[in-house]
Order: structure tokens, then sequence, then C-alpha cells
């Protein structure tokens, strides 16, 4: 093989590491011998999400890189340590620590620093910035002893820090220069909802203020006194008064520069050495610097393709919409948000009951769209922005585009109108173009296109506008987009729920008699008998309900492979009794049964022929057990450790809680299985976080994880509230249960049901938290008259004699069946394969 | 000719549920009945051979039962693969086939024939 490229990458913040990224996507990064430099003690975090740290003090969740991602590619890298030094005459990277690195390529990717105008005073202590975890854990330490925080800068930035302080439990308050909030991006009349909606969450907005002076407070540590005579008192104080690049090497190393700094380059990123590129909040194109994480990727791109000559991209500007959540409000920027274009037009809808403004700003014929400024509900952005890049056509009386449509329609876009170019996910700078591809490859799903492009998994502004390409695509292959659940019933599993609760329906011929054709199926059936047990709870052996149920739930075992069955009694949060163990341990002794601990934290016995189930269970249920529900698509486990009560690091009693919550959701029939995991404290033994639900305790209580999955597609679970006490812990898994009974998809688990949600985890959290749909209190009722009818199915069957007729392999014999035929391993039964049956029966 | 096949009482009528597959022991083989009701009320006995040739294992019995496409079918437990219960054949891999049986009601009993 051919000499190495030597490439150095300084800066190992998130447009450094998805350069990385890019390169070895472009599957050239074995040609390159790659050292990179990283100032901060950690390698590459995920910046745009800072404030998610707050939540968890946790860098796992905003950590960038995974899967030994340097090792794995070889690629050298050294954190905590700064280049200090370009010597581009010898081609030679100076380090802090006195590394030399010579090389032969050159990747720029220091980023930016914090403004702080040189106000009297800014050298104080307890005076801070808003860029690093290490910036964070200084404010997070100082707010312990602080009752009031101050952020001068309303920006974006700003804005997010005020968030973060206010979380830290301080009264917080936003400093702005300008006559509004986030001036760059939104107009007047934006910014003043936008103020107004703060300053109900309990922000105080100040605007047109002018800090001159910082000095002794009266009443806390710190007094402003601005231009106008006014002061405010205040115990710490965040600038986020702007950027400005961090561009010293390109200085010292004579590189060409901006006026006001930033390192000049060109549309393939390149600066004036031809050996070496700047790409994002350093890099100077056209006289801008972009402060967005967008941009950046884009520069990342043009600079692997030029470097690699793999692609032709090149960095054209870019366009600087966005849209976000602050502090939970909705707020949208798109294109020429002022009206500055000569002879725009503009049209407004203000609603302040909802606290909602939407402006559009269109081109003088009403042809285009130039720019848009949504606060409090940014729905249409997606659309919007669509019509502005592409420059498609409006339709007449363009503000129909903005205003509430009476039926609930919508107004927006036709997305097969959107060229192929059309960049739908600009986080990830994904197209239609790659949406199509992804489709024809065989995507046909939100959560496979996620996978595969990556699309809407940044922000997931685009996840509205993605899902309506992916089903339009669909619709075109001939992919009948059929969402019914089965030849018998056009509807959805969704659909049929809302049927049989509404109507009442308590049967399966009922439901097929008025609303489905045909006798049924193995589709169409469990999942009715499935959801009338969600709603009713009636016993799955009910004469009209267990012809509809799967093996497994009929006879209420696990079918194995050659047609016995497991049993599997509860054990819940995994906490046995001796006495218990030792009835486990002689009723598999006496029916020979396979014993195994399982990965929940309690013990199945295999090999029981149906037969022998009723007398097995008459003995577990006279020592106390109930069944497990391991056969349903039910709550199966609730896992745990010890908690508070035995162990030295335990914060909360997480094995109560566990039985809790086992004994609680015990027999709830959902569209697939459920499982809780309980942790006493943040080492996480019970691992939680790869349930559907994961409790994990805080010293305030509990933090509440949901959607997690091990198994095929391990996902883990977000962080749906904090600091929970007990009952607001169960008021909102109540909820969320229910609330997944009812609109998830069959046989779809909770990881899926999440990456498939519009709106995401945000929008789960205003069902949930916000009672946005107005469901919580039915939601919680459902649940309760789950809980209120729950019944142990087993000792219900073997105490009916009608029940317990079915449980004989023949009906006109006692015989059992022949082919089950067991040999002996590690000392005990397994089923014998079949060269070993005709063995075991010729020997007979 | 159907005068001639040998006919063997089974088991009551009532024995046999609705839409509830059985497993009878016939002349050293395991046979499925199953009696399918339509929402009309109309019942139809159906018997076809207990072993699933895809798990190995006798359990056609405890399938689901219903209609595809017009036929009414049997769903494997184990694997879901369908059985036209008139026909025996696998609609999935059509190489694949259940023997069936004839089977009848005499007045309140059930009976199979070879």
């Amino acid at each position: 093989m051919s000499k190495k490229i030597k490439l150095v990458v300084i800066g190992n913040g998130p447009v450094g590491h998805n350069f990385l990224e890019y390169l070895v996507d472009s599957g050239k990064a074995d040609h390159y011998q790659v050292t990179v430099f990283g100032e901060e003690p950690l390698p590459a975090y995920d910046r745009v999400h800072l404030t998610a740290w707050f939540k968890t003090q946790s860098v796992d969740d905003i950590n960038m890189v995974h899967d030994n991602f340097y090792g794995k590619n070889n690629f050298t890298l050294h954190i905590g340590n700064k280049a200090t030094k370009i010597d581009r005459e010898n081609k030679v990277v100076h380090s802090e620590s006195g590394l030399e690195v010579s090389y032969d390529k050159i990747i720029l990717a220091t980023g930016s620093f914090p403004f702080v105008p040189p106000v009297p005073g800014h050298e104080r202590d307890n005076i801070f910035v808003y860029r690093t975890i290490e910036d964070l854990e200084k404010i997070t330490e100082a707010a312990k002893t602080a009752k009031v925080g101050t952020v001068i800068g309303g920006g974006l930035l700003g804005l997010e820090a005020a968030k973060a302080v206010m979380d830290l439990g301080l009264k917080t308050h936003v400093v702005e220069f300008a006559p509004r909030l986030m001036a760059v991006q939104i107009d007047g009349g934006g910014g003043a909802m936008l103020s107004k909606k703060i300053q109900d969450l309990g922000v105080s907005v100040h605007t047109n203020k002018n800090t001159q002076n910082i000095g002794d407070g009266n009443e806390a540590v710190h007094k402003m006194s601005f231009a106008d005579g006014s002061e405010l008192e205040t115990d710490i104080i965040v600038f986020s008064a702007g950027i400005r690049p961090r561009d010293e090497l390109g200085h010292s190393s004579d590189l060409q520069m901006g006026e006001r700094g930033g390192i000049v380059i060109n549309n393939n990123t390149l600066t004036s050495d031809k050996d070496i590129y700047a790409i994002g909040e350093v890099a100077l194109w056209n006289n801008k610097i972009f402060g967005l994480i967008a941009p950046g990727n884009a520069m990342a791109h043009a600079a692997v393709d030029h470097l690699t000559g793999t692609g032709t991209s090149e960095f054209a500007g870019a366009d600087m919409s966005t849209k976000l959540k602050l502090m939970g409000v909705d707020v949208a920027s798109i294109g020429d948000a002022h009206g500055n274009t000569p002879n725009s037009r503009s049209y407004t809808y203000v609603n302040d009951r909802e606290e909602v403004y939407k402006k559009i700003v269109v081109s003088e014929d009403d042809k285009y769209l130039l720019g848009a400024v949504l606060i409090g509900d940014a729905a249409e952005y997606g659309s919007l922005l669509q019509f502005m890049l592409n420059k498609i056509e409006l339709p007449a009386e363009p503000e129909g585009l903005i205003l509430p449509s009476i039926d609930g329609s919508s107004s927006g876009i036709g997305v097969d109108a959107l060229p192929d170019s059309a960049q739908l996910c600009s986080c990830l700078n994904v197209t239609k173009g790659d949406i199509i591809e992804a489709v024809e490859a065989g995507a046909t799903d939100m959560a496979a296109i996620k996978s595969c492009t990556k699309a809407a998994t940044g922000c997931g502004g685009c996840a509205a506008l993605v899902t309506q390409v992916l089903n339009c695509e669909l619709e075109k292959l001939g992919v009948e987009v059929n969402t019914d659940l089965c030849e018998h019933f056009a509807y959805t599993r969704q659909d049929l729920y809302n049927i049989i609760r509404i109507e009442k329906i308590k049967s399966f011929a009922e439901l097929l008699d008025k609303h489905g054709t045909g006798l049924g199926c193995d589709i169409c059936k469990p999942t009715a008998a499935n959801i009338l047990a969600s709603c009713w709870n009636d016993h799955v052996l009910e004469s009209n309900l267990q012809g509809l149920q799967d093996t497994n739930d009929f006879y209420m075992g696990n079918m194995q492979k050659d047609g016995t069955y497991s049993v599997v009694p509860r054990i819940a949060g995994g906490e046995i009794t001796p006495e218990k163990l030792i009835v486990l341990g002689e009723v598999a002794k006496e029916y020979g049964l396979y014993t195994k601990i399982t990965g929940g934290q309690r013990i199945d016995l295999f090999g029981a022929r149906v037969e022998q189930l009723p007398p097995i269970w008459r003995k577990l249920v006279d020592a106390g057990f109930e069944t497990g529900h391991a056969y349903g698509k039910s709550l199966r486990t609730v896992k745990s450790c010890v908690g508070s009560t035995w162990c030295r690091y335990g914060v909360q009693d997480s094995m109560g809680l566990a039985i809790t919550l086992e004994n609680r959701y015990k027999g709830l029939r959902s569209p697939h299985k459920i499982k809780f995991g309980v942790s006493g404290c943040t080492r996480e033994c019970a691992e939680a976080q790869s349930k559907d639900f994961g409790i994990i305790a805080t010293e305030n209580g509990w933090n509440l994880y949901v959607c997690g999955n091990g198994g095929m597609k391990p996902r883990h679970a977000d962080l749906f509230a904090s600091d929970l006490d007990d009952k607001l812990l169960i008021q909102y898994i109540d909820r969320i249960c229910m609330f997944y009974v009812r609109t998830a998809d069959r046989l779809q688990r909770t990881s899926v049901w999440m990456d498939n949600m519009e709106g995401g985890l945000e929008y789960l959290k205003s069902v949930i938290i916000d009672d946005k749909l107005g469901l919580a209190a039915e939601l919680e009722q459902e649940m309760l008259n789950v809980v209120d009818t729950y019944q142990c199915e087993w000792k219900t069957t073997i105490d009916d004699p009608e029940k317990m007729k079915r449980f004989t392999h023949f009906i006109n014999s006692d015989k059992a069946d022949n082919n089950v035929i067991f040999t002996t391993e590690r000392e005990q039964i397994r089923p014998a394969f079949a060269g070993e049956k005709s063995l075991a029966i010729e020997v007979k | 000719m159907t005068n001639q096949k040998q006919w063997q009482d089974i088991c009551k009528t009532g024995e046999i549920l609705p839409n509830i597959g059985v497993c009878a022991l016939f002349e050293g083989q395991q046979v499925a009945i199953f009696k399918i009701a339509d929402s009309s009320g109309t019942e139809q006995l159906f018997a076809i051979n207990n072993y699933c040739p895809f798990s190995e294992s006798n359990t056609i019995s405890r399938g689901l039962v219903g209609s595809l496409a017009g036929k009414i079918v049997v769903a494997s437990p184990l694997y879901k693969q369908h059985f036209d219960l008139s026909t025996g054949i696998c609609l999935e891999d059509s190489t694949v086939s259940l023997d069936i049986y004839p089977v009848r009601i005499e007045g309140d009993t059930v009976q199979l024939a070879a």
C-alpha cells in the first residue's frame, strides 16, 4: 500500500468530529494517517444539545463518539491538548504539550468562543459564558449558593442559557440590548409574542438594556447598571452576547483573514494555503461566519469531497432558517423574516388566546415565499421552508398557509411538487432524493428511514414532511400503503381499538359482523382478543374469547418447538422466599421439568405437556404463586436491584417500587410485551434504560425513562421526567401505558412506537404531562379499570371444571403425545432431535 | 363408495367447540378436527393430520382457524404457515400438504374414516 497522507484535524467539536464521520463514510479513511487535537478534556459532544446535559449531568446523553470510533478507525486523538502553532514552512503542527506532528493536509475546525463585551466589571467572579460542559459545571456549582441568575443576550443561545439557569432553580432574568428577543431571526411582532410566552414561564425579560457597569450588589452578589439609569441585582451572570471565531492559528500562520476575524475559505473550504482547510464557525465564507451546525456540516462535507475526490459538493452558503423549541415554546424563522426585500408583502396571523404569532413574507406578486416567522406553533415550518428553498409557486391567497383551517385539514405543500434535490432534513443534510433511494431499497416506515438516512434524527423538525414523502413514494412504487390490519378488517389496530371502546363491543363475532368480512384469521383474532382484554379485561378463556387466543394464551404457557409448554410463575421484582424456591424445585422435580433462571429475574420451567399444566399450576397456586403472563402480550417483568434496603449506594427503595409496579400492571394486555426496570441509584444495575419503562432513583425521587429496548434493535430509553415522587411517577406510567395501548400498531414495541411518533418525545410529554389532548383523566380511569379487574388467569382456570376440559392432548384418549420425547443434557431434560427420536422409538 | 367407508366414533359433537380444534387418536394417527362456524351459524367439519412438517411437532389442532382469500385455513401455531382445511395444501409452499380425512356427524357423534 502506498504511503498514507498525513492529515491533522485541529478541533474536536461537533463539526470536526462530523468531518471524520464523513471521511469514514467516503471509504477513503484508510488512505490517511489521521491525528486529531482537541482543547477540551472530553471528546466531541453535541454542543447544540448542551441544555440536555443539565437534565442528567451525564455526558453520555450528548456524547457524539460511539462504538470506539477513533480506535476502530486508527485515528489518533489528543484531547485536552491544544494545537498552538502551524509551522507552514516545515509542515509541522505544534501542541501545548510539546507534541510535533508533521502534516500533508490540515483541517481547521477550532470553532468559536463566546464574546464577552468589555463592560467594566465583566472579570468579576460568578460571571460565566455558556459554551462547554466545563462552563455548565461552573454555573451549576455557583447556582448552589445563588438565588438570582441573569443572562446577558436574548438571542437563541441566550434563551437556551436562560432555560438552564431557570432549571437550576434560580429566579431568571434575560437582558437584551436590542428592542426584542432573537432580534436577528424574528420580527417585532414575533419578538413581543415570544417575550410574553417566556415571561409566562417565570423568566423576566428586559429589552433595550445597555449594560454599562457590573459592581457590588446590596441584596445580591452583583449590581448591573444600565444606560437608562435602571439597575438589576443578581448572583450570577451568564454572557451570551454572540460568538467570535477561534482564529488565532490563522493569524499566527499568516492565512488570509477577514477584517473582523475568521479564516477566509473558498467553496471547497480551502484557505489561502492549498493544504489547509477551515470548516465550521472559524471559517469565513463570502465575508460571513455561520454559527449553526447545519452549515458547519455542509462545510465538512465539502472538505471531505475535495480532499478525497469522492464527491463534488461545494459550500455555497447556507440557508439560516431555523426551528427550535425554547423553554418549550416553538420558534421558527425562515429566510427574510423581517421583510427587507423591496416591495415584499407580508401576512400576519396573531392569536392572543393561544399565544400564537405567524407571519409570512412573499414576493410583490404573491407568487413566492421569501420568509416567515412562527411563534408558539411552528407546524408549518417544514412546508414553508420548502416553498422558499425550491421557489415553488404559492397558492392563490397565500395567507391560507398560516391561517388555522376550520375543518382541520392542512393547506400545506404537496410533497410531490418538491424536486429530488429538496433538502428535507437540514441538520443532517438529507434530501428528498435520499428518502426516495431508501424507499426503493426497501424502507417502508419511519424507523427504517431514520436508521438508513438519519433524516429527522437531529432536531426532528422535518419528521412530518419526511413521513409525507415516504408515504407518497411508497404509493408511487405501487407499495400500497395499506395499513389495514388484514383482509378481514379495513382498519388499523388503532381504528379497531377506538371502535371496540366507543361501541362497547365485547366479542369478536360482533366486531366481525359490524365491521369485518370473512371468518377472521390468525392476525385479527389475537389482535381483537388483545384489544378486548385491554378494554374490558375479561378472562382470556371466556367462551366468546377463547377461540381468538393464540395457543400461548389459550394454554397460558409458551409453546416450545416440540409442542410442550413452559410454566412461568410471577416473581415480582425477582424477590422470592426460600419456601417458594423450594416449591418451584419440588414441582420441577416431580414433573421432570427443565429449569432456567431468566433475564427477567424469574424461573422458567420447560417441557410441560398440556395435560400436566393443570396439576402443576394447582401446586403453584396453592403455594401462593400467580401466573407470570410470560405467554401474553402484556407486562412481563420489573427487573430490579435491592436498592437502598441493602446496597450501600442505593438512594431509594427500588425493590419496593419494583414490586408495587409489577403488581399494578400485571395482567394488562398491550400491543406487545412490556418490560420495566427499576434501579436504586445511578449505577443502574437493573439496566432500566434498556426497558420500555426504566426508573432510576435520584436523591430527590425517581427519573422516568421511556421506550427503551434490548433485543433485536437496542434503543436507549429517553429521559421523560426527573425527580418524580411515587404518586406522579405512577400517574405518568398509567397514562403512557394506556396511550401506548391506544395508539400503537399490532406487535409494535414502545421503542418503535416512539420512533414512528410524529413529534417524538416532546409530543409524548405534551400529551402526558401537559395533557394537550385532554385525555389524561380518561387514560388513568382506563388503567384503574384494568388494575381493579385483575385476576390470576391460572387460578380462575383451575377452579373452573369447564375451562379445565381443554387440557388433554386427545379428545378421545388419555394417552400422551408420543412425539414428545426428551433426552438428557447437563443433568436436565431437553427435546430429542429427530435422529434421537427414531432411536428412542425403536428401543421402545 | 362412501358406503364402504369404515366410520369410527370419535366424540360427541358438543365436545368440539366452534372454531377451536381438537386432536383425535384415530387408528394410531393424530387427526386434528375443526368445527368451523360462520356468522350465520352454519357449521362445517374438517379433519386434517395433526403433524406439522415445518416444526415436526403434533400441534396443528392448536392453531387458529380462519379464512384467507376465500379458503378456510388453519395456521400452524409455531411458525404460522397456513393449511387449506379442504385440501391440506400449504398456502405458503404448495409442495407441502397434510393428509385430510373424511369426517361426519352421525346423530350427536363425530366420526372419522380412513
